[in-house]
């Protein structure tokens, strides 16, 4: 990449459920905040970038920020909308064509489940009308093996959650806000084996915008701003294991976050043990327990000792998920990704209050994950 | 369980009757093998029966009845699926019938079996291999 490019204002609106409230208007709180954060208006700003999964699009928020004339591109990609917002985002200023522009994402969503239909992801419809075709079966499976080959046990399943809504309940923004002891998780109704009903995330509401201003422009507005040090997007490699699979090829491929991840510290020239904290994606509890290593954060098997010790407890000496991750926030897919860049810009920060990472963290890496197989991460510097 | 004589199959072209009934699946030109056999495929496959025994390659339990477009019979009763991987071939998710979630364990042989879905279609599933 050529310019340096930073954020330099970040706003959210409050994640869960907020009744009357359309997905987008919860995209436009945020984006004000944002903009007021970075201490500029509307009119200064010289390309946006964003959508959502079922709340529609996102350029019919000039309607209410203002008919500036500006470029606004839609994105409409699964799970990573909002990676894919900041990444046109970045590139504008990367490439020159802009100074300040935004990204992005909010999204509303149906309780319970997300119910595909076959026809949309090229599957039969037995697939789908014999009852395999359903997201928290992919995880769970994926788990399941992981556990068995590496020895992680059903009790770190439970810590990821326990320390979900302990950090959730310390964060503003977050839809649970409550302790959950790991007793309750461990023995609540199970959902697919070994997922309990605490373990996994909810689709829910939020929106999250992020301003991101040339080298230039912060050095103009003094701004308190952190750098993009890496993005890297993936989608997935031959043979890899995701969601919606009716046979798999043996042995099994590849995996995207892999990819991603050894791109983006490549681009960036540092490694996992430079990373001072971590938003990864934690759709369920096995997700985030996988998640640490295939960003290579550790090696297989060894999060049993993670989570036994607390290392990746906000005191620790990896913070991951440090505003409840997706178990404590829910997940409005349009959102989620930029609410991890989000988490991250306010701890480089010092900003994140009662959850605030300790010892000044210079270094953060998020990590969004979704279907059909496909994985973006960022790393942020201070 | 095994009772699916007279039941129609969930789909055409899923398995053949036999005996034994086998899966169907195709094998593109590089040799790696896909399940079902796509009706549009991208490539041209060759149509081959695939194995009637594997190894449990991971497992899970659905205890929640599905939105549609699942459509099993009511009450919705929980149920067991998992991938098994034929060898030399390819890993296939299905059903797992004919044992309990606390008895399954990674690596042991199952075997292909054809049960009832409801009153009126038959499915695939596999269970534990049962020595004769």
């Amino acid at each position: 990449m050529s310019e340096k490019v930073h954020i330099i204002g970040a706003g959210i609106h409050a994640f869960g459920r907020t009744e009357g409230r359309s997905g987008r208007a919860q995209g436009v709180f945020a984006l004000r905040q944002a903009l007021a954060d970075a201490g500029i208006e509307w009119a200064d700003i010289g390309f946006a970038s964003g959508g959502s999964v079922a709340a529609g699009s996102a350029d019919i928020m000039v309607n209410d920020l203002g008919l500036t004339s500006l470029p606004f591109i839609n994105v409409h990609n699964g799970c990573a909308t909002g990676g894919s917002a900041l990444t046109a985002a970045h590139n504008a200023i990367a490439s020159g064509m802009c100074d300040v522009a935004v990204a992005v994402g909010f999204d509303k969503h149906e309780r319970g489940a997300f119910n595909a239909k076959p026809s949309g992801y090229g599957l039969p419809e037995w697939y789908g009308e014999t009852g395999m075709m359903l997201t928290t079966q992919f995880f769970a499976l994926k788990i399941q093996r992981y556990m068995q080959l590496h020895g992680i046990s059903r009790e770190t399943l439970g810590r990821v959650a326990e320390k979900a809504f302990r950090n959730g309940a310390l964060c503003d923004h977050a839809w649970r806000r409550s302790p959950v002891d790991l007793d309750t998780i461990l023995h609540a109704p199970m959902v697919n084996d070994p997922l309990t009903k605490y373990m996994f995330c909810s689709p829910a509401e939020g929106g999250v915008a992020l301003v991101l201003a040339s080298e230039k422009k912060l050095r103009e507005l003094g701004s308190d701003g952190v750098r993009i040090d890496s993005i890297a997007f993936r989608t997935r490699p031959e043979g890899s294991f995701e969601v919606f699979a009716p046979s798999i090829r043996t042995p099994p491929g590849g995996k995207p976050t892999v990819l991603a991840s050894q791109a983006a510290f490549e681009q960036a020239g540092i490694g996992p043990g430079d990373v001072d904290v971590a938003q990864l994606q934690d759709t369920e509890s096995g997700a985030e327990i996988m998640h640490m290593a295939e960003n290579g954060f550790c090696a297989d098997g060894e999060q049993e000792e993670w989570f036994a010790n607390g290392w990746s407890e906000i005191g620790g000496r990896l913070p991951i998920n440090t505003d409840g991750g997706c178990l404590a926030c829910g997940e409005p897919v349009g959102a989620s990704g930029l609410r991890q860049v989000y988490e991250n810009v306010q701890q480089l920060r010092g900003r994140a209050g009662a959850r605030q990472v300790p010892r000044d963290p210079k270094v953060g890496y998020s990590h969004v994950y979704g279907a059909p197989g496909l994985s973006a991460v960022a790393i942020l510097s201070r | 369980m095994d009772d699916a004589q007279g039941l129609s199959p969930i789909a055409a072209g899923l398995w053949d009757a036999g005996p034994p009934p086998r899966l169907i699946g195709g094998r593109k030109a590089n040799g790696e093998i896909v399940f079902p056999l796509p009706d549009e495929p991208a490539e041209p496959l060759e149509r081959i029966e695939l194995a009637t025994t594997g190894t449990l390659w991971s497992w899970t339990s659905q205890e929640f009845q599905p939105k549609p477009p699942f459509v099993g019979p009511e009450p919705f009763e929980p149920f067991l699926l998992g991938y098994i991987e034929l060898p030399n071939e390819v890993i296939v998710e299905s059903r797992i019938v004919g044992t309990s979630i606390d008895r399954l364990t990674l690596g042991m042989p199952m075997q292909l079996v054809i049960i009832p879905f409801d009153d009126r279609r038959s499915t695939y599933a596999f269970r534990p291999e049962q020595r004769a």
